[in-house]
């Protein structure tokens, strides 16, 4: 009964859950992972790891594969993907259930490969991008580096059987009425995200398997001696690389789009420029891959183009920030934890996104490149952009997901901690990287001790608080309908009065903007056996 | 109709599928088969038997799987019409991932070509290469397969009127030509006068010819699989999904093939 539910399952909302508790799980492992580098680092000379350069290698590595492709790719897309875009379209289930079992199922096995790569000789201390030669057999010589690669090989595997199967969800299994522009606009995160991952997941796997074909088989795809490039691989790496990190984001703004709209009392400003403006960021994504290359010998147009193509980003992302600002103005708001989330989002992300345009500067990124400021940039976006958009997504949906409500004190403690920590941990990189400190280097000079003394305190803080998160989870679990009880008018806030002037709508007893939070909670296992209706 | 009566219905056209072993067994499977290449190569396992074990165990699992697919879609009838759009549509999906990893490699051979390394003598094909003739046996090659794109349109229209032997004789010249074509390509491969190992020259062909050659080598299973159900009258003029699906993934190779032997047989040679 549970091997059939839970190992052989073909419910999407089951294997939702199978991937937050896979989430989850190589978050912790990645968190630890982050708390160990910024003890490293909390002051000069050799701290915990003994002078073992090579581990703080491995470690950097870990950390960066676990968070983007274990944690947040599968929290977002995976869990929130699976579990709300089949409940938003008004469908009983994935459109290839047993593909969804497959993607899940493949995670495991690449965490498998992962850590085996860091049980065999020297490991792999290759920095998340694997660039050759670092990557090549003279430097790294044991197979670890090739259990990474088919740590990434099979997680794209995952990816992309995911994202086929949410793309043809959504086009062939929405509800009678439920038209393109009328889909919420998480379900519409949810589509461009897997088209990027469509476009963008083959790239690298060709990429990683010249690497693998190069380390193994003596192939000089990247090998200078026989007339090969290692550019190429960071221009396949990228390909990929930059269209993913908006495979990061995107779901996060589509999260944050609903909860803005429901705790604001109001519908989404601009809802159609708001997918047109995800669509142009995934469009131009695949433009400005070379902007992570600027050092590598780019000539000067080239250079011009990636900056000016970099740029224009900005506009897409101005338009989502400016609608989710225009959606809070004048609206009912309440601060409710996934509220909170979401406002820091607006604000860190923003803050994340403008050092992005001054990275994306090729004059400045010559002198930025491998510093410090690159790896607060893009905490900036990820850490308390993706990560604070899970966190957000978890708060907004859990309580309607298994039927239990969480402390919203305690929650509400949780978010002002990593609120506090992660802009403790990850501000000071930002002046530590004007300054010139090189990123991914387990030493500095003295000059740079202060700030990063700090930056390790914020990594403390940040650890408390996901401690705390996870005993919020225990106490949702436990807890859950003494906690409804105790929190009733942040429970009912979710539901939007923007209709109330309708009299029709004023006579329901059930009100929402979305179709999710009208089913039974937590939802029957396949939902709608009685298709429903978009009006 | 009471909630309870409605319940015991279906009244959407969508297939939800009976839980499955299969998933979870190929997915651990690829596990095995990565982990035991992974230390194969490095010689801490030594010998193939594990390997080849572990890939038998993959195809073993995926055979498996289609064989429930099959029993569903054609015995139990749980394909609709939905069912066959959402199949066609996202094996279109699949078979774009397909054309991207080719783009993939594509780009590594243009990158490679047109700036020849120094290494290399800065020219294409490499100084010491000789690069295999345009005009020879990948001329024949094109040809046939430019030939089966035409049998298994014959092929199909035949199997949409209802025409069973055209139907069976156009896929059996189709499945015969894809064989032709791959024998082919060994003889080439094994007639070559350079190896993968022979620079990047080497490294970019036998990577875009050999990747295009595994695929020709799944499209033989896939159109021997199509002809047995096509005898085993499987499919009927309006429902032959898999058939569907092979065709186009003929197609798509065939195009990607065109590509193939415009760059790096006759531009790059």
């Amino acid at each position: 009964m549970y091997i059939q539910r839970w190992l052989y399952s073909t419910n999407a909302k089951d294997i939702a859950i199978l991937y937050f508790i896979f989430a989850i799980f190589s978050g912790v492992i990645g968190s630890t992972m982050s708390l160990i580098i910024r003890l490293e680092l909390a002051a000069p000379g050799n701290q915990i790891l003994h002078g073992n350069h090579q581990l703080f290698n491995v470690l950097v590595v870990g950390h960066a594969l676990l968070m983007i492709f274990f944690l947040v790719m599968p929290g977002l897309v995976g869990g929130f993907g699976n579990y709300m875009l089949p409940l938003l379209i008004g469908a009983s289930d994935m459109s290839f259930a047993r593909l969804n079992n497959i993607s899940f199922w493949l995670l495991p096995p690449a965490l498998v490969c992962l850590v085996a790569s860091t049980l065999i000789e020297s490991w792999a201390g290759t920095g998340w991008t694997i660039y050759p030669p670092l990557s090549g057999i003279q430097a790294h010589s044991s197979p670890s580096v090739d259990l990474g690669i088919f740590a990434i090989h099979l997680t794209s595997i995952s990816s992309l059987l995911g994202a086929i199967n949410f793309i043809a969800t959504s086009y062939n299994m929405r509800t009678n009425g439920m038209s393109y522009s009328k889909m919420p606009l998480f379900v519409w995160a949810i589509i461009i995200t897997a088209v990027m991952l469509l476009l963008s997941l083959p790239v690298l796997t060709a990429g990683v398997t010249m690497l693998l074909m190069d380390r193994n088989f003596n192939t000089s795809f990247f090998e200078v001696a026989g007339g090969g490039d290692p550019v190429l691989y960071q221009h396949l790496f990228w390909f990929f690389g930059h269209p993913e990190v908006y495979i990061l984001i995107v779901p996060g703004f589509g999260i944050i789009s609903h909860i803005v709209s429901t705790y604001s009392k109001k519908p989404v400003f601009g809802e159609i420029s708001m997918v047109y403006a995800m669509a142009s960021i995934a469009f131009l994504g695949f433009l400005v891959w070379s902007h992570h290359m600027y050092i590598v010998g780019l000539d000067a147009d080239t250079r011009a183009y990636f900056t000016s193509s970099t740029m224009v980003i900005a506009v897409p992302t101005g338009i989502k920030i400016f609608s989710w600002l225009a959606t809070l103005y004048g609206g009912s708001i309440r601060l409710a934890v996934p509220m909170l989330y979401a406002i820091a989002f607006l604000f860190l992300f923003t803050i994340g996104g403008l050092t992005g345009v001054a990275l994306a500067n090729a004059s400045l990124d010559v002198a930025f490149h491998d510093t410090y400021y690159v790896v607060g940039h893009f905490h900036y976006v990820l850490s308390m952009g993706a990560i604070f958009s899970l966190f957000a997504g978890y708060y907004y949906w859990s309580p309607q997901i298994l039927g239990l409500y969480f402390n919203e004190r305690l929650a509400q403690i949780q978010f002002w901690l990593i609120f506090v920590g992660a802009n403790v941990i990850f501000m000071p990189m930002h002046f530590l990287g004007l300054q010139g400190m090189p990123r991914r280097i387990p030493d500095y000079p003295d000059a740079y001790a202060g700030w990063n003394y700090v930056s390790s305190i914020g990594s403390v803080i940040a650890i408390i608080s996901l401690a705390l998160f996870i005993y919020i989870i225990y106490d949702q679990l436990i807890n859950g309908l003494t906690n409804k009880i105790d929190n009733k008018s942040v429970v009912y806030s979710k539901a939007p009065d923007f209709v109330e002037s309708n009299t029709i709508f004023a006579n329901n007893s059930i009100k929402s903007a979305s179709i999710e939070f009208l089913l039974n909670s937590p939802p029957a296992i396949h939902s709608f056996n009685t298709p429903a209706v978009q009006s | 109709m009471t909630h309870l009566e409605r319940s015991r219905h279906q009244l959407f056209p969508f297939h939800l599928v009976s839980p499955s072993p299969w998933p979870i067994t190929v997915s651990f499977a690829l596990m095995s088969f990565a982990l035991s290449l992974g230390l194969t190569m490095h010689g801490y396992i030594v010998g193939n038997s594990v390997l080849f074990t572990s890939i038998i165990l993959v195809l073993y699992s995926m055979t498996m799987w289609f064989r429930d697919i099959i029993a569903e879609g054609t015995y139990l009838g749980d394909h609709t019409l939905a069912v066959r759009k959402g199949l066609n549509y996202g094996f279109l999906l699949f078979v774009v991932s397909e054309i991207l990893i080719f783009a993939g490699i594509f780009w590594a051979y243009f990158h490679s070509a047109m700036s020849p390394a120094i290494e290399i003598g800065g020219v294409w094909p490499p100084v010491g290469i000789t690069a295999i003739g345009a005009t020879e046996l990948p001329l024949l090659n094109t040809i046939i397969l430019l030939a089966s794109g035409a049998t298994i349109t014959y092929s199909h229209h035949a199997t949409i009127e209802g025409n069973r032997n055209h139907a069976l004789n156009g896929l059996f010249i189709t499945l015969w030509l894809i064989v032709i074509f791959v024998v082919c390509q060994y003889i080439e491969y094994t007639n070559a006068p350079f190896t993968i190992s022979d620079g990047v020259y080497g490294s970019v062909f036998f990577a875009g010819t050999g990747l295009h050659f595994l695929h020709m080598g799944m499209l033989i299973i896939m159109l021997a699989v199509c002809y047995w159900r096509m005898r085993q009258y499987h499919f009927t003029t309006g429902h032959h999904v898999n058939y569907e699906t092979t065709i186009l993934y003929l197609h798509v190779l065939d195009v990607i093939w065109l590509f193939l032997y415009i760059v790096m047989y006759w531009w790059g040679a």
